[in-house]
């Protein structure tokens, strides 16, 4: 790989306690394409932000809004994946 | 059948409907866990078909079996599946010295809609400190319908436990809930015993339920303030990681469950369901 510098991308997805973007961070995960961290499960028990309105305010930019899709019929009292799933992103400019 | 006073009461098993899980620190002694470990690491332990009677499971010499044979393990296990549940299949897991990265979190088997549930026991024949993972579950996963490693995208989450226990330590599992080995940070294998029993009884008050009476269904202030810590209040219990919306849900899902289990078709929560089910057809009389 030639030598300079290269922009790539971090990620952060934030589970949110409604659909609003700054109400409270339930659940979260990070991928880092610079490599320099190494996210993997059940690695923290502190929340990167209190709000996905915190990430927002740190420099995050929003790749992905949760759409909001009424319950399938027959399956509106059924729980499953997690809702409100914010994805973020921050280009970081690396050495290759 | 096990002493009654070795049976879980009932707001034990509240618990373990609202959460999904029941923990027991420290309750197998040395001597088994030692000679657990010493199996383990000779080649590990004989298994069985699935389906077989859990009572030709295990016969002596086994220490798995003096484990499982425990009074209180027994008691714990047929307060949930019943006196002579069958053997799914069981497991010694192990996570290696300074892993990578650790299990992506899932459910065990497959999407499961049942109300009847199995049961998984984990056991832990030795410590577990925190760097070195604990098995990592979530509270109150267990009625999210998810299959095995869909939810692998989700890293952490409020109110998750990472098992940090001491040697001779068990957790029992609703067979739905969400968990992960955490990574093993240490130069030491670790090792965890799990097995899962299918109930081959009708899951209905098989737990001491000399505790349950007409209060403990009867309908109560809505949004009073109290501080309680009875069956309603356990299974109203919101998990820190639940959205609002869902985490509601989680309680009918729980009331249900309590229904299934207790044959009281009328106990509500807070009056979730109570009042979803009042729809009047009789007429006002002129």
């Amino acid at each position: 790989m030639a030598s300079g510098k290269q922009r790539r991308q971090k990620l952060l997805i934030l589970y949110l306690n409604t659909s609003a973007l700054d109400s409270d961070v339930k659940g979260w995960t990070m991928y880092d394409g610079t490599g320099r961290e190494h996210h993997t499960t059940g690695d923290s028990d502190r929340r990167p932000y209190a709000t996905g309105m915190d990430a927002l305010l740190d420099g995050w930019r929003v790749i992905q809004f949760p759409q909001l899709i009424p319950p399938y019929p027959g399956l509106e009292y059924t729980t499953s994946f997690k809702k409100n799933e914010y994805i973020f992103e921050k280009l970081e400019t690396i050495d290759s | 059948m096990s002493d009654k006073q070795h049976l879980l009461d009932s707001r034990q098993m509240a618990e373990f409907v609202a959460r999904g899980f029941l923990r027991f620190d420290g309750i197998v002694p040395d001597e088994i866990n030692r000679a657990v470990m010493d199996a383990f690491e000779a080649g590990g332990i004989s298994s069985y078909p699935a389906g077989t009677p859990f009572s030709e499971c295990y016969p002596e010499p086994s220490p798995i079996g003096a484990m499982l044979r425990l009074p209180q393990v027994s008691g714990i296990l047929e307060s949930l599946v019943g006196p002579d549940p069958r053997f799914d299949h069981h497991a010694i897991h192990k996570r290696l010295p300074n892993e990578g990265k650790a299990q992506g979190m899932h459910g065990d088997s497959i999407i499961d809609t049942r109300l009847h549930f199995d049961l998984q026991l984990m056991y832990f024949p030795h410590d577990v400190p925190l760097e070195m993972g604990g098995t990592l579950l979530l509270p109150g996963s267990h009625f999210r319908r998810i299959n095995e490693m869909e939810v692998a995208r989700y890293q952490n989450f409020l109110g998750q436990i990472p098992m940090v226990c001491e040697a001779g330590s068990i957790l029992v599992l609703h067979h739905g809930i969400w968990h992960c080995g955490r990574q093993n940070r240490t130069d030491r294998m670790r090792y965890m015993y799990k097995i899962r029993l299918n109930p081959s009884v009708r899951q209905l008050r098989l737990w001491n339920t000399d505790d349950l009476n007409d209060e403990t269904g009867a309908h109560q202030p809505i949004f009073a303030g109290e501080k309680r810590d009875d069956v309603q209040a356990i299974l109203a219990k919101m998990e820190p990681w639940y959205e609002a919306g869902d985490g509601r849900l989680e309680i009918v899902n729980r009331t249900l469950l309590w229904r299934f289990l207790t044959g009281d078709e009328n106990f509500d929560v807070h009056y979730w369901l109570t009042r979803l089910e009042n729809m009047p057809e009789n007429r006002l009389s002129a």
